[in-house]
């Protein structure tokens, strides 16, 4: 299926929203409005936005640490992720989650996770139960490059490949674990070389191209939804920020990041958007206020939920 | 109650069988569980009945096997795991500890991760260090798990089949040595041990011990022959080790007013300063005649001697000695 226009400006709202989102979390973050630590994802929204926005309205997302644009992409509530963000009520775990943690079951979305690499073996188990249930539905389970090296990768893999399991291995290599470039941590050029041992088809894809990241995760979707087993694909990416708040970035130049920010995902979207005639600069001038609007709208309900009262930290440890 | 004799391993497969046929999204997964029919034979022939979509064998893979399990219970199933030994579980601690026990909390409550993981407990079988831990108290330390035990062929019919009812992750401690111990199980297919509550499992007016598992057998013989001399024991077996029926215990206290707590595991951060201190902390404290005892697992790895490994857990005649002990004998 050819992306349409709708889908593309859908697309670019939604890239924008994440945009907008990070750079709020690091404003609030700066007024000591955010308890604990955040990991942004500016520099990474073509990546987890078309990758979501590829998937059928009913398949399942496992995210990361860094997953404030995954769940985005997902089209989850931006109310209740800014919520979650400041710990208030209204938040999609009311205020229990955070930053790292914020999930939707009901919606399909399995939970971003603090573990690095948490979130293979869960997708494994929900693409189970997928394939037993016969739902027809598919997994797509975010991870970043630093998590290849858990074991939990080597066996999740393993099992989605030889059950047959209709799930998609999305790992965003986005240069970095924390501090480690991964020419350090692994003697590979491609993360995705990595499928052969599962006997499983690996890609490289360029993070960075919204439109190829949406039509590799759709003809991957397609692969797995068939009953041909998991995929696992490399989405070459980079942060813009540091790692997480506390980060000084010492490992790496300015002049890496800022060669990275030339590549900025959302200008180029726009960019092909513009010469392939699909929209005009006024009409994505609109969609990014319309996205800023949002964010704002988010934003005021965030600060006027009420805190969790402290009564409820005791609820449901258990079912 | 229509009672069959049938061994504690033999009564697991039962509970199990009897869910799977109950329950379709009940699935049962683990190493060599299949045609093999597990490491102790346990799970010999449920594949034929259950077949390969239901009856899987995995990998060598602990972490995704409980991984996959939490991830499975979180979108519909009911899946049973296998840690092929309790000792094998540091492998899939993140994913028990880290995913299955705090998705429901950590998610404001949306998640229900109605698992089961079977561990094969406990020393005596020569297998040293290994092979042979009770590491109840790690998971009791983690809020979310639910940690059950059961000591006779009855309970673990009972018991397996309300942990694959429960909507939460439930850790089932069996204990190998009991494996082949044979009694009196209810054959009526809606025979429950509920989770949470604690069994006396004898009656007694001079001193309560509480005590689960294998070890719990030795307890029963030392209440038994001090019971010739005059001292009446009170046996409370709490089956759930968390969350523990504590008040059962409690009140037997404050009725006995001595309390020894005796288990194989390790002792320093057992359960048995877990429960003596809740004793000590409740009401109970007042009707108390003497220190509460824990008597348990020596701190050190199991070793692979004859000799050794039996020195490592109480033996009856210890159990005696502090029974003498707290009644000032």
């Amino acid at each position: 299926m050819a992306l349409t226009k709708e889908t593309l400006l859908e697309m670019y709202f939604r890239m924008n929203e994440a945009r907008f989102f990070e750079e709020k979390v690091a404003w609030f973050f700066a007024r000591g409005m955010v308890h604990g630590t955040t990991h942004l994802s500016i520099g990474q929204e073509a990546s987890g936005v078309a990758s979501c926005m590829a998937l059928k309205k009913c398949d399942l997302v496992s995210a990361t640490h860094r997953g404030h644009s995954q769940v985005i992409g997902f089209g989850l509530d931006l109310n209740r992720i800014t919520a979650e963000l400041l710990g208030k009520e209204t938040g999609y775990c009311k205020g229990k989650g955070g930053s790292m943690h914020i999930a939707d079951i009901d919606s399909g979305n399995l939970g971003a996770n603090g573990i690095v690499g948490g979130g293979y073996a869960i997708s494994v188990g929900a693409a189970l139960s997928q394939q037993y249930l016969k739902t027809g539905r598919v997994v797509l389970c975010f991870a970043g490059d630093g998590s290849t090296n858990e074991g939990s990768f080597h066996e999740s893999l393993n099992l989605a490949s030889i059950w047959k399991l209709p799930v998609i291995f999305y790992i965003e290599n986005n240069l970095y674990g924390m501090s480690t470039s991964i020419d350090k941590h692994m003697n590979i050029k491609d993360i995705a070389d990595r499928a052969k041992s599962y006997g499983i088809p690996g890609i490289v894809i360029d993070g960075n191209d919204a439109i190829e990241v949406y039509e590799t995760i759709e003809k991957a979707a397609e692969h797995t939804r068939s009953g041909k087993g998991p995929i696992l694909i490399e989405s070459k990416t980079y942060r813009w920020s540091g790692h997480s708040k506390s980060d000084a970035q010492a490992y790496r130049t300015k002049e890496e990041v800022e060669e990275w920010k030339a590549k900025d995902p959302i200008k180029r979207l726009r960019k092909y958007m513009i010469e392939n005639e699909i929209a005009s600069e006024e009409e994505l001038n609109k969609v990014e206020e319309n996205a800023a609007t949002a964010l704002e709208e988010a934003v005021e309900f965030a600060i006027n939920s009420p805190e969790p009262k402290v009564e409820t930290v005791t609820d449901d440890v258990y079912a | 109650m229509e009672m069959k004799e049938m061994t504690y391993k033999d009564a697991i497969r039962l509970g199990m069988s009897e869910e799977m046929r109950r329950d379709k999204n009940v699935i049962f997964f683990g190493e060599d569980i299949g045609l093999y029919g597990g490491a102790f034979g346990l799970s010999v022939g449920m594949l034929d009945e259950f077949g390969e979509d239901r009856v899987k064998d995995t990998p060598i893979s602990e972490a995704v096997i409980a991984g996959a399990a939490a991830g499975a219970a979180a979108t519909g199933l009911r899946p049973i795991c296998e840690m092929m030994f309790m000792d094998f579980v540091t492998i899939a601690m993140d994913n028990l500890a880290n995913q299955a026990a705090k998705m429901r909390y950590m998610f404001g409550g949306k998640a229900k991760v109605p698992m089961v993981m079977r561990l094969p407990a406990g020393s005596g079988t020569g297998a040293a260090a290994q092979h042979t831990q009770s590491l109840e108290a790690w998971l009791c330390h983690v809020p979310g798990l639910k940690v059950v035990t059961p000591s006779t062929p009855a309970q673990a019919k009972g018991l397996i089949k309300a942990a694959i009812r429960d909507d939460n992750p439930v850790c089932f401690i069996e204990h190998k040595l009991l494996y082949k111990e044979k009694g009196d199980v209810p054959i009526d297919e809606d025979y429950i041990v509920p989770l949470g509550v604690s069994d006396i499992k004898k009656e007694g007016t001079d001193v309560t011990i509480i005590s689960y598992g294998t070890i719990l057998q030795k307890v029963m013989i030392a209440a038994q022959d001090v019971e010739k001399e005059g001292i009446s024991v009170e046996v409370v077996d709490p089956i759930t080790l968390y969350p523990m029926d504590i008040e059962t215990i409690i009140k037997s206290v404050k009725k006995t007013g001595r309390a020894i707590v005796v288990h194989e595991a390790a002792k320093t951060g057992g359960l048995g300063g877990e429960i003596a201190a809740s004793i000590t902390e409740s009401e109970a404290f007042d009707y108390l005649d003497a220190p509460v005892l824990r008597l348990a697992g020596l701190d050190v790895p199991i070793p692979y001697n004859r000799n050794l490994e039996a020195a490592v857990v109480p033996g009856v005649d210890e159990i005696k000695n502090a029974i003498y002990k707290v009644m000032n004998r």
